[in-house]
């Protein structure tokens, strides 16, 4: 089996067990409006105030989203002692890790998808008229904390504490990724809205940075 | 013990009292050799230590990197030793740069810290070292240490260039580069003197810093065969 259908497998896998029981999304999903009220509730943010704090706020409770949703992509593994199995597989080992990514990616695009309209209301940005940018900064953004948080979730699982130590691990590592999509998001929420292209350059490069790291250094991290 | 560490107590003394030798000349040199910065004053004397310290925090970061690489390919555990003795010996340089960068800022920028890019990167690096010594306090199995960390180290590093091209691309507190800048940059020679000889000797510091790292890494590997040995004896 080739590497890219390998990896469409093991993200049909990721699927399948999370939709049976949909604990990761509904659990995620519940956290990150509980980080958008328990702001509200610290901050009782004005209008204007929304605009200037808002977009950091949306990003920092993805970025916890992550650091929770993440932790079990790995761990999981262990617990059922199944990464053995995977490796077994006559499949390139950096197609379990993309496979991995894509599922997480298409989890956080999910929990994305539902809070920003939620997110919208609640602090009165209006968002539809930017939706289009707003999509691409998100999806830029996702990438990263996807690919970030499946590889450190898969070093995390290697050590003691592992819960308490990835969000230890990936929030540092995202920061650069955090900034520059505050900044953009921030951006295009300003009036006259505008695009920050030299953000958007710098999360680019690092979703290609780490994406190529990955592919680069990610099998190492399978080994049993 | 192989015995190639006994009787090195003298040695060890030797090489303490120079290296403090040297340490405390460069602090001389920056203190009273180097002229007063006309517009600074004083405080501007702090940037022998500040910038050296920094750019040698750096070099021990691509070393640790580069050998966390060579390991992954060649699976040299002595390269994960250097790596993990760069890293902690980089992590100590690194905040020498966030010690001392606050006691020049407040005088001259108003503020002890500013979120600049350039700060803000800086302090990423050095909490990312500290992650990458407590994830390898966390993982028991040596091996598996070993090649845990040196994928971390590599991600952790990819977040260095973002350090030095940030102070580039964007409107920033911190000072424009002087050295390795644009053209008009530089520095007037008896600064320059002085600021390369400070460089020297921290960088002797730092590679005197990371060969005991290394001896002790390497000791606590010999002593953990031993025991293993005496326990299957």
């Amino acid at each position: 089996m080739n590497a890219p259908r390998a990896a469409l497998a093991i993200l049909g896998k990721e699927l399948r067990a999370e939709f049976r029981s949909f604990e990761l999304l509904t659990s995620t999903l519940v956290f990150v409006l509980i980080v958008v009220f328990v702001f509200s509730f610290a901050f009782d943010p004005s209008a204007a105030e929304s605009r200037r704090f808002g977009p950091g706020l949306l990003w920092i409770a993805l970025l916890f989203a992550g650091s929770l949703m993440l932790q079990p992509c790995f761990s999981r593994e262990r617990v059922n002692d199944t990464l053995g199995g995977l490796r077994l597989a006559p499949i390139a080992p950096v197609a379990i890790l993309a496979g991995k990514i894509l599922a997480n990616f298409l989890f956080l695009t999910l929990v994305e998808a539902a809070l920003l309209p939620i997110f919208g209301v609640l602090y009165n940005i209006p968002l539809v008229p930017v939706a289009g940018q707003l999509a691409l900064i998100m999806l830029m953004g996702t990438v990263g904390v996807a690919t970030i948080g499946t590889v450190f979730s898969a070093i995390a699982s290697h050590a003691r504490m592992r819960e308490l130590l990835l969000p230890l691990l990936l929030l540092p590592a995202l920061a650069p990724v955090l900034l520059a999509s505050t900044e953009l998001t921030a951006g295009i929420l300003a009036d006259p809205p505008e695009l920050r292209t030299a953000w958007l350059v710098i999360v680019g490069a690092f979703d290609i940075m780490f994406l190529t790291a990955t592919w680069l250094f990610g099998e190492y991290l399978l080994e049993e | 013990m192989t015995g190639k560490y006994e009787g090195g107590a003298f040695m060890q003394a030797v090489r303490s009292f120079a290296l403090s030798a040297i340490v405390f000349s460069a602090a001389y040199a920056a203190l009273a050799i180097a002229p007063t910065e006309l517009k600074q004053g004083d405080i501007q004397r702090i940037f022998y230590f500040h910038v050296p310290s920094g750019m040698n925090a750096l070099l021990a970061f691509t070393v640790a990197c580069g050998a966390s690489i060579y390991f992954l390919i060649k699976r040299n555990v002595k390269a994960d030793w250097l790596a993990a003795s760069c890293m902690e010996v980089g992590v100590a340089f690194g905040s020498v740069v966030l010690i001392t960068g606050p006691i020049w800022g407040k005088p001259v920028w108003g503020v002890y810290w500013k979120w600049d890019a350039r700060l803000t990167s800086t302090f990423v690096l050095l909490v990312l070292g500290l992650c990458y010594l407590l994830l390898r306090g966390l993982i028991e199995d040596p091996e598996r240490r070993s090649v845990v960390s040196a994928v971390f180290c590599i991600f952790a590093f990819l977040d260095a260039p973002l350090v030095y091209f940030s102070n580039r691309i964007f409107r920033t507190l911190h000072p424009k580069p002087v050295i390795l800048g644009d053209s008009d940059s530089g520095l007037a020679p008896p600064i320059a003197r002085v600021f390369l000889y400070c460089f020297i000797v921290l960088a002797i510091l730092m590679i005197a810093l990371i060969w005991e790292r290394y001896r002790l890494e390497e000791l606590r590997h010999e002593v953990a065969e031993l025991r293993a040995e005496s326990d299957s004896a």
